[in-house]
């Protein structure tokens, strides 16, 4: 087995050589052009002279994702729950959800801001549209997925609906639940980001990373529209660790995943 | 609690007293399908260990199948200690081909698993719970989760979860199909012992002669298309029976007379 210092060590040695290159190519460019790629420390140092900006900008955007990434987990777990228990219901929903993840966000926005208002609830609203769908798939898919005999068994065992749903419906599904929560915490920031960019709003305690953007953008602050790239990529790096630490949680004891190879 | 004392023990007596399994010409089809059985004609006795064997196809499995109730029978009649496996008055007990273990619980709420599906009271469960697990001598192994298990290990976690509600009538799907040799024939005593130790009747159902001649009291063969009961051999060995038995010449006579018929009936049928 490769040794932990192995796993830090390469990975950084990579970013090392990538800023290296990144400084050349900054290097051969021409003054007239310079402004084109901020050097790393610029954006550093953007990122310190306006985190009064950033921060608050980065407080926003996480509420939006958090509060809709919340909402698609309880929407689509319970709706998981409704159409495991039929594959009529299954069969009549499925095409609908597809149409809803394939509605373009850069379209529904404008609507979304003449039902809702721009703001927090948009934002919200489209974190929700982004995580929702690999969530209820991936959570309909291991709801229907236990083992066939353990089925059987707990029909044989006279079990109650309820309890064939608590004790392994349930516990059968969250591998898949957690593959889906994965691919919708790298979607939420990014969710919140697109929400905000399309129907955020300044008012009351600000706009988001999106709205800030626009404003960097059309001031032509270049290193500070790096520096809030950088920030929302560390805001998905949150989310994703919040969701492998959760996973790891409920599914290293069991779960094949999570199956020690050294042993 | 008096009466319900003497329910119990009346309907225990009839059980004693008449076949606790009874097919009267039973066919079973699926759907539109052929017929998978026919013409299963047969009583058991409690207390009877009786084996199904024959080649694959010849609706061995699919008869513990009706006897579970996990599948209906398509004509005739079906009746477990006098009742339909519908009504499912009797206690039966299933353990399949694979262990078929909650991988997410531990060794212990695995066995408890029936009875709390029944909601008994936790102090009980644990009781039966650690009395099963005696009986396959996993006491240690409680908090283990079933990954950390060896193959007969798992084996004997899920025969232990059966035996926790004190069944009537266990059914055994080829349980220890998937185990080498010398780990099939440890578990083929092991489950025998259990057996002097309770009281259920046992339907196996297995592709080994060896198997079936040891554990058997009564041995079924049968043929496909459709699925019949073409020879019966009924197997006299004394018991209890050891791994002495197996040198036995009577023991190695069934073997060969087993052997014999079932290659009669694969036979006849290509």
């Amino acid at each position: 087995m490769r040794s932990v210092l192995t796993n830090i060590l390469l990975p950084a040695a990579t970013g090392a050589v990538m800023i290296a290159i990144w400084y050349a190519i900054r290097h051969g460019l021409s003054e007239d052009f310079k402004f084109l790629l901020p050097t790393p420390d610029e954006i550093i140092g953007s990122l310190d002279a306006n985190w009064n900006i950033l921060g608050r900008a980065v407080y926003n955007t996480s509420q939006g994702a958090l509060l809709g990434f919340g909402l698609a987990i309880v929407v689509s777990s319970l709706l998981a729950l409704l159409m495991s228990l039929s594959s009529l219901v299954r069969i009549s929903l499925y095409p609908y959800l597809m149409i809803l993840q394939m509605t373009p966000i850069i379209i529904f926005a404008p609507i979304l801001i003449l039902w809702v208002g721009p703001g927090l609830k948009s934002v919200v609203i489209i974190t929700f549209l982004i995580c929702f769908f690999p969530l209820v798939v991936n959570t309909t898919q291991g709801l229907i997925s236990a083992d066939r005999n353990l089925v059987e068994l707990f029909k044989m065992y006279r079990a109650s609906r309820w309890q064939e749903i608590k004790l392994l419906r349930i516990p059968a599904a969250l591998p898949y639940f957690f593959t889906g929560l994965r691919i919708a915490a790298v979607l939420a920031p990014i969710g919140a980001l697109v929400g905000d960019y399309t129907a955020g709003s300044s008012a009351g305690n600000g706009g988001g990373l999106g709205f800030q953007a626009i404003i960097y953008s059309s001031q032509a602050k270049y290193p500070a529209l790096f520096a809030t790239a950088a920030v929302t990529c560390i805001l998905g790096f949150v989310f994703v660790a919040v969701v492998l630490s959760l996973s790891w949680f409920a599914l290293h004891k069991w779960h094949d995943s999570y199956q020690r190879t050294d042993t | 609690m008096l009466l319900a004392a003497l329910l119990l023990s009346s309907s225990y007596c009839m059980t004693t007293k008449s076949p606790i399994v009874e097919f009267k010409s039973v066919t079973k089809s699926y759907g539109e399908g052929p017929l998978v059985l026919d013409g299963i004609d047969f009583t058991a006795q409690p207390g009877e260990f009786i084996s199904l064997i024959g080649p694959s196809g010849c609706g061995k499995s699919t008869l513990l199948r009706l006897i579970a109730d996990l599948s209906p029978i398509t004509s005739g009649s079906l009746n477990i200690a006098g009742s339909t496996p519908e009504s499912k008055a009797t206690e039966l007990a299933f353990v399949f081909q694979e262990p078929t273990l909650l991988p997410w619980q531990t060794v212990a709420n695995n066995v408890e698993l029936p009875q709390k599906l029944r909601d008994v009271p936790a102090k009980e469960r644990a009781t039966s719970r650690d009395r099963a697990l005696q009986l396959v001598h996993l006491v240690d192994r409680g908090d283990a989760y079933p990954r950390q298990l060896s193959g007969g290990q798992k084996m004997r976690v899920s025969i232990a979860r059966a035996l926790t509600l004190d069944p009537k009538i266990l059914l055994l799907d080829e349980p220890f199909g998937a185990l080498d040799e010398m780990t099939r024939e440890r578990l083929n005593e092991e489950l025998l012992s259990i057996r002097d130790q309770q009281s259920w009747t046992a339907f196996f159902v297995t592709h080994s002669v060896i198997e079936a001649v040891f554990l058997s009291n009564r041995i079924f063969i049968m043929s496909a298309n459709p699925g019949k009961i073409a020879h019966e051999v009924t197997v006299d060995l004394p018991r209890p029976r050891t791994s002495d038995t197996r040198l036995s010449r009577p023991y190695q006579d069934l073997l060969a007379e087993v052997s014999k018929l079932l290659r009669s009936v694969e036979e006849s049928r290509s």
